[in-house]
Formats: structure tokens, sequence, C-alpha cells
């Protein structure tokens, strides 16, 4: 039995990683959605985690937590100079401003000859893990399933249904905002740092655009009424290239057509079902 | 030297300032942020590409047919996306992510069936030979480029703020509902401007793809980091300030890679972005109009 499991394990390896680490970046697009905002910026967020992570454990020897914890507060800090100015704004300011910076953390990463330039970063030792990945996927799914039945979680979804009625009702709009984009970039950041410690090898070319709109339909497919539809849309949209092997060409088209199709004919996603509230 | 950069700089900041002239008229008076935009600007450049390539015809008619190309694309995106979601007055993010899936399809078909290479335009193209002024050189091609984006601006400007279909775009950018009780069809002047937008997003691709002679489908994802700091830093929908702001950002991009580095070129268009939202969020010429919940 343990053995077929190990077998199961060693030959979806990646696979499952990558689900659970989508997983999580899922959560994080969820986040900021979940207060009536978009980002675009998720792709960044995960290449600064992974880059802040690997340059610590690679280059200085910093022990696992050390990196992670790195991993999370620089992105986030990073989402306070650039986000920062947008939240008093209506939505579209951060999107664009998002959408920059994916932009120029690519360019950054290309030309960053200490962490590697074009060819990336490679020889990242093995840390953290399957346990790693699901603990934290675990933990962040209660959380938020927590936070959703709370006096919070209906703040949010007041903001995302209706601002101004949320705002007069005396729900502060700008610390919601910042809270909910901050503590998404630290998970993205910790996403990031998370992949990069099971891959061994990082790249300017991973966080892209590409990734940042494929990040996105995670939230889109799956709908945002639970912390639990995200996280599904992931796990679809990871799974469905590799049991559709023809479609993998496509892929990209894919992602974008699930998106425009989410958007105009079920904009609440294949898991619409709210979380019942207490308190 | 100073003279020479100062020349290549005002050339590429009238393509940016063309550029996002048409992406700030798009938002202006349909308040969505397309981002389908980049799309037009590489499907003009390669509109112009076979024009110049597959029938021989001179660059000039390359720039009208790449124009007329992406402006009938760009009525068709936003008849095939928007239209629903203007009907069910949804949210602008939503219009957003629409046009967000819809760029990637269409970047990744592009990609899929032209393949990513950098194609060149034909050498034929470049044959009109340089004007030297004393030690500034001005390529044929520069004056061409310089001369089509002023055109095309004064154009669109005259339109838009000098004629009778310009007052109904303008009433419609206003306010829809009153625009279509005083008999104009908000439909057909949506439509008009996605033409107009989406044609001046086609013959900016022309003249960049001109200026740097490489294209490919990508270019316009990398093109529409500089619209939108020049949308932002000029005033989202503010025609006056995305032209200034597009000559500036040309300009400061020329400016940095002759004299610091070219690494850093591709940092200014973000800078101005954040230092504007920073401090100057209604852009350059704006009134505080950030809308307060």
């Amino acid at each position: 039995m343990w053995e077929a499991l190990d077998d199961f394990y060693w030959t979806y390896q990646s696979l499952i990683h990558a689900i659970g680490v989508n997983g999580i970046l899922a959560l994080s697009v969820y986040v900021v959605l979940a207060v009536g905002q978009l980002s675009l910026g998720q792709a960044a967020f995960m290449g600064v985690g992974a880059y802040t992570g690997a340059l610590l454990t690679v280059k200085f020897g910093t022990p696992f937590a050390v990196s992670m914890a790195a991993a999370a507060t620089v992105p986030a800090l990073l989402a306070l100079v650039v986000g920062g100015p947008t939240l008093r704004l209506t939505g579209v300011y951060l999107a664009i401003a998002t959408i920059g910076l994916g932009e120029i953390t690519h360019i950054v990463f290309l030309n960053w000859d200490y962490a590697g330039g074009a060819l990336g970063l490679s020889g990242i030792p093995e840390r953290g893990g399957v346990w790693a990945i699901y603990g934290t996927l675990a933990v962040l799914l209660v959380g938020f399933t927590l936070v959703a039945r709370s006096r919070v979680g209906r703040a949010m979804e007041a903001m995302r249904e209706d601002e101004a009625a949320a705002g007069v009702m005396g729900v502060n709009l700008p610390r919601y905002r910042m809270t909910a984009l901050v503590v998404s970039a630290a998970m993205a950041g910790i996403a990031g740092c998370l992949s990069a410690h099971v891959s061994s090898f990082i790249g300017p070319g991973e966080y892209g655009f590409e990734s940042a709109v494929r990040i996105l339909s995670y939230a889109l497919l799956g709908g945002i009424g639970s912390p639990v539809a995200p996280v599904l849309g992931a796990a679809i949209l990871t799974l469905l290239p590799e049991v559709l092997r023809p479609l993998a060409d496509f892929r990209l088209m894919v992602n974008g057509l699930i998106i425009v199709l989410a958007v105009l004919f079920m904009p609440r996603g294949i898991l619409p079902w709210r979380i019942a509230r207490t308190g | 030297m100073l003279e020479q950069q100062l020349v290549n700089g005002v050339v590429l900041g009238a393509t940016y300032a063309l550029f996002a002239l048409g992406f700030t008229l798009m938002f202006g008076v349909m308040g969505v942020i397309n981002l389908t935009y980049g799309v037009y600007f590489a499907v003009g450049a390669f509109a112009a590409l076979w024009t110049t390539q597959a029938l021989g015809l001179p660059i000039a008619a390359a720039v009208a047919v790449g124009a007329l190309i992406a402006g009938v694309i760009a009525v068709a995106i936003d008849t095939l996306l928007l239209t629903r979601l203007r009907k069910a007055k949804a949210p602008e993010l939503a219009s957003l992510m629409v046009t967000l899936g819809a760029t990637l399809f269409l970047y990744a078909g592009m990609a899929a069936s032209l393949g990513t290479e950098i194609r060149r335009f034909p050498a034929a193209v470049f044959d009109g030979g340089a004007y030297s002024l004393g030690e500034v050189r001005v390529g044929a091609t520069q004056i061409l480029i310089f001369a089509a984006a002023l055109v095309l601006v004064v154009a669109l400007m005259a339109l838009v703020r000098g004629s009778r279909i310009g007052l109904a775009i303008r009433a419609v950018a206003e306010n829809p509902d009153a625009a279509a009780l005083m008999g104009i069809d908000g439909a057909l002047m949506l439509r008009v401007v996605s033409f107009l937008s989406g044609a001046i997003g086609g013959a900016a691709g022309v003249l960049v793809g001109l200026n740097f002679n490489a294209i490919q489908p990508f270019m316009g994802e990398h093109m529409m980091l500089r619209g939108f700091a020049v949308i932002i830093v000029g005033g989202l929908g503010d025609l006056r300030g995305a032209l200034l702001a597009g000559l500036l950002l040309g300009l400061a991009e020329v400016l940095t890679a002759a004299y610091l580095s070219s690494t850093l070129k591709d940092m200014i268009a973000f800078g101005l972005l954040v230092a504007t939202l920073w401090f100057r969020p209604m852009g350059l010429f704006g009134r505080a109009a950030a809308k307060r919940a």
C-alpha cells in the first residue's frame, strides 16, 4: 500500500507540487478579488518571493524558515509601495499599477546578473517539499474560511457588492483594501518560495504576464464565493493540460478563453455557494 | 551628442503619444481599460509588413492599411466582448478582466499562427536616405514617423474637438443616457470610437515597428507598459495630457539610454507611473477627480 503511494508520488511529484502551489496562488488572488479589487501582480509577487527565498538559501545558506519569512515580507513591502497610493482611487488604478509591476519585475530579473540574469538561478537545495506546501495550503484554507464566516468576511463581501454602501455602513475601505493586498502579496511570495525550493531552478520567464493571467483564471473559474472554490479552480486548470495532452500547445489560449467565458457567462464561478455565516 | 538624442527622443515620443492617445480616448469614452489595445498595435504592424512585403506598396499605404485592419478588429472585439457587459452595467473590473482574457487568447493565437521570431520590413522601405542639419542626422524614416504621428494626432483632435461627431462622442463620454435623450445613437458612437482608437493603435504599431524595425506578436505587450504610464501620467481619459506625457516619456527614455544605461531606460515608464500615483494621481492637468467612497 505505502509502496504504491510512494510510486504514485514519485511519478507525479511535480504535478502534485504544482497543484498545491497554484492553490496558494489562487487563494492569494481570491483575497484581493474578495474586497472587489483586481491585482495582476500575483506572478510578480510570486517571482519576488521565489528570488528572495532562493537567493537567501543559495548565497547565504539561511534556514528555510528565514528564507520563507523574507519571501513573504519583501513582496508585501513592494505591494505597499506600488499599491498603496492606488487604494484611495478606483480599482482600475491598482490593476494598471500591478500589470506594470509584472513587466518591470520581469525586466529586473532578466538583467540582474547576481541572480543569474536570463539564465535564472539553479541548484536551489530542496527544502520544505510536499508537506510544507499542503500544510500551508491547509492552514490558509482554514484561516480564510474562519475569516469568511466572521464580521470581517461580511465587510469584505459588502465592499465587493457595493463599495459606497459598505463605506456608509462604516467599513474602513482603504484599510481593508490595503490589508487584503499586503496579505495577498505575502501569500504569493510564500508560494514562490515553496515552489522554488522543490523545483531547484527558477528563471525570469516564469513570472510574466501569462502567469499573472493564469493565476487570475484559477479564481475566476472556481469563483470567489468561498475560499475552497479558487483552490478547486487551480486544481482543475493545473490538471487540464496533463489530461488533455493535445491541448498543451494551446494552453494559453484556453486560459484566456476561460477568463472571457467565466466573466461573461459564469460570473460566480463553478462553485457559487457561499459559506454560512456565524457571529 | 545632445541634439541628436533630442531628435531621436522626439520621434520616439511622438509614437508613444500617438499610441497613448488611442488608448486614453477609448477609456475616456467607454470608461473601460481595454487591454486588447496592445493587440491592435501588433496587428497594425503585421498588416503593414504584409502590405510592404507581399503587395510591395509604399510605407504610407502600409500605415493606412494597418490602421484600417486594426480598427475593424477593434470594433469586432468590442462588439463581441463588451456590448453584453455594457448592457448589464457590469462593474469596470469585469470589463477589464474580459479584455485581459481576450488579450491572452489573441496573443497566444498570433504567436501560434505567425511565430514569435522577429520580422523586419523590406530594406526598400528605408530607402529615403538622411538629411544632415549641422551635426544632427535625421533619417527620412524618422521624418515620416514624426509627420505621420503629427497628422494623425491633429486629425483626431480636430475630429473630437471640432466636429459634430466629436461633439456626439464627447456627449456619450459625459453621460450616455442624456446623450441618448438628445437623439445621439450611443451604440454607433461607441463603434466609431472603437474604430478610431483601434486604427490609431494600429498606426502606432506600424510607426513603432518602423522606428525599431522589429515586429513580433508580443510587441504590443511591452508597449502596454508605456501606454499605461502615459495615460496615468497624463490623467486617465485626458487627450492633451496623453500627448504631453508621451513626448516626455520618449525623450526621457532616449536620454536615459544615451547617458545612463539601457536597462534603466525600461524602468522609466514604471517609475513615472508609480510616482504619479503617489504624488499626482489625477495626472498632469487633472483636477482631483478620484472617486471617494
